[in-house]
């Protein structure tokens, strides 16, 4: 028996740990360092239905412990992510999460319905945070009725389960973590960034050209326990935790808070090796703290 | 292939006003095969300062490398610290650099640089010279007290130094000095700031042309898309600066 296996909804992971999306592009540049069927999955790059360029540069800035970035989710569309980039991933032994946006309903829908069909995906990943074009740019992950509303369209039409990525810039997260659920998602990765500003005190004009930024990095983490702290007592789907994870002990803590797997993005670009190294590290510690399988950790602090 | 190595610090001075030569040795040094990459270099062991810090390679052989910096920000100037705790956490060689091919042996190349993009053009220029290629240096820099290298490049070929306020060599900025040299270039390599390294391809138009880009980067490795520039020379739309950079041919990147 594998101490590290977790299982989810679509999900048999190896072991509870993976890059978070927009950390990893689509898995080329780190499979140049180290073997990507190492990793319990990948989150891979936002797929939009068409490619996207992005944001002007600069798009990112380093703040204490932690940057931001504006990057405009560019990505290659998804005709060249069915085609090409999904593809080659196949080569590796990883479930792929796609992470899905739009800038409506309908963009999600096409994305969705499509890219759930390749072999290697066996999650979508919603990215809620993006605006709404339809609802005056509001954006889809702080209302709840339209996070509701578009879990459900593409659950209609994905052929594997949803996890909805929730967004940290609301007054209550768990109000939009149980409207995905109603909407009927199978599961919940939090959070995503936390809008912020960074200026240049020569110039007195923000620093990255966007204006403002996510905010991500050990930074945010405490943030982000009690998100998932808050969300997973409140739900009954499972929770992917994220938010500055860069050692082993921050695997342990967002578990125990209650996620059933963990996805480390921003430290990806601080230790290139950071995944691979958290899952060598992670029998060990276990040892210590007399933890025989990984999956005792989930939630134990609500018991 | 790129190495994440604890390069061992086998020196560090300031070779001019808050301006840092940095030597580390390692195995990494044996992965460099061209002048113009660069390393990715973590500013100190804790969170912060989080990200690490593209510099480039100035030069390389027998296990060691050489790195030439500016401490001006937090990082860099946690980085000018390290010599104290004898080693760098470095990732490289990242990127493609400058081709010493493109210039014929027995033909002159001109290189041009500007303050903090000078060092690659060192090493450039020291390939360039065993190659027989014959190097002219055209080098630009704030004044006086932040030149470095005047030296090291006379020796390997004729030597221009320009300062924006004439504190050393000629007054003004590089591209007085280029009008003014009338030799016949095969070819041209360029590193330095943006608005520079624009004067230099204008001013170069019609020879073949290499300049070397800085972006702001996360990753350094081609997975975040944080150094995106323009180009019309794909079907992209863009190109990275830190994986299919820094060095790019003239007029591929829109300037
Ligand atoms: C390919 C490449 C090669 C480079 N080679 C050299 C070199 O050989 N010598 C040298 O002195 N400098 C070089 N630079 C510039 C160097 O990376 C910056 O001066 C340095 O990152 C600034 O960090 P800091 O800690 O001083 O400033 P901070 O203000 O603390 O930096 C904050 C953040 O902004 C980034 N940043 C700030 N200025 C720049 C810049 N000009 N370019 C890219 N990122 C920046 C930093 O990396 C960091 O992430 C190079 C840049 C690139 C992209
Ligand atoms: C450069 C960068 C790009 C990102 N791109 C995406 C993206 O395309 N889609 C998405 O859902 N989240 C994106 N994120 C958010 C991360 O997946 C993650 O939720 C967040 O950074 C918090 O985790 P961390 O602190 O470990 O980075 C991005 C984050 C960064 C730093
Ligand atoms: S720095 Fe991440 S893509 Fe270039």
């Amino acid at each position: 028996m594998n101490r590290l296996q977790v299982e989810l909804p679509g999900l048999t992971l190896k072991n509870p740990i993976m890059p978070a999306s927009g950390c990893f592009g689509f898995g080329k540049e780190y499979a140049q360092l180290y073997d990507l069927s190492k990793l319990g999955a990948i989150m891979v790059k936002a797929t939009t239905l068409e490619p996207r360029f992005g944001n002007p540069t600069p798009r990112v800035a380093e703040t204490p412990a932690g940057m931001l970035n504006a990057i405009g989710l560019q990505n290659p569309g998804l005709e060249k992510v069915v085609t090409e980039e999904l593809p080659w991933l196949e080569q590796y032994d990883v479930p792929i999460i796609a992470n899905v946006a739009g800038s409506e309903t309908e963009d999600y829908v096409a994305v969705a319905e499509r890219i759930s069909k390749a072999p290697n995906v066996r999650a979508l990943e919603l990215n809620i945070s993006c605006p709404n074009v339809r609802c005056g740019g509001i954006t889809f992950g702080t209302d709840p009725k339209i996070a509701g509303e578009l879990t459900r369209a593409v659950k209609a039409v994905s052929s594997v389960p949803v996890y909805v990525k929730l967004s940290p810039n609301v007054t209550d997260v768990t109000e939009i973590a149980r409207a995905v659920e109603a909407g009927g998602a199978d599961g919940l990765t939090l959070i995503n960034t936390l809008v912020g500003m960074r200026f240049d005190p020569r110039t007195g004009r923000p620093v990255i050209a966007n204006g403002t930024g996510g905010l991500s990095g050990p930074a945010v983490k405490p943030v982000a326990l009690r998100m998932v702290y808050e969300v997973s007592r409140s739900v009954s789907i499972p929770v992917i935790g994220m938010g500055g994870i860069s050692d082993v002990d921050d695997v342990i803590n967002f578990m125990s808070a209650g996620a059933s797997a963990v996805a480390v993005g921003t430290a990806n670009f601080v230790d290139h090796f950071v995944c691979p190294n958290l899952i060598d590290a992670l029998p060990d510690r276990m040892d210590e703290l007399g933890i025989r399988n990984i999956t005792e950790l989930i939630g134990r602090s609500h018991r | 292939m790129i190495r994440n190595e604890h390069m061992k610090v086998a020196g560090q001075r300031e070779i001019a006003r808050n301006i840092y030569e940095l030597v580390l040795e390692g195995e990494l040094a044996d992965e460099i095969k061209e002048p113009g990459k660069f390393v990715h270099v973590r500013a100190g062991e804790t969170l912060d300062p989080l990200l690490r810090r593209p510099i480039s390679i100035a030069d390389y052989g027998n296990g060691r490398i050489t790195l030439i910096y500016r401490a001006e920000g937090y990082g860099t100037r946690v980085i000018s610290e390290k010599g104290l705790h004898g080693q760098a956490d470095v990732l490289g060689p990242l990127g493609n650099g400058f081709p010493v091919e493109a210039a014929a042996p027995g033909t002159k190349a001109l290189l041009v640089g500007g303050g903090i993009g000078v060092p690659p053009l060192y090493g450039l220029s020291r390939r360039l010279k065993e190659a027989g290629v014959e190097p002219v240096h055209v080098l630009g820099f704030q004044s006086e007290d932040v030149v470095f290298y005047e030296e090291e490049f006379i020796r390997l070929g004729e030597t221009h130094i320009a300062t924006v306020d004439g504190s050393r060599g000629a007054k003004g900025f590089v591209t007085d000095v280029m009008a003014s040299l009338g030799h016949e270039f095969s070819v041209y390599y360029s590193c330095g700031p943006l608005p520079m390294l624009k004067a230099v391809a204008e001013g170069m138009a019609g020879t073949e042309g290499y300049l070397s880009f800085e972006e702001r980067m996360g990753c350094g490795i081609g997975a975040c898309f944080a150094c995106v520039c323009r180009t019309d020379s794909n079907d992209r739309g863009y190109v990275k600066v830190c994986s299919d950079g820094p060095v790019f041919k003239a007029g591929v990147v829109t300037l």
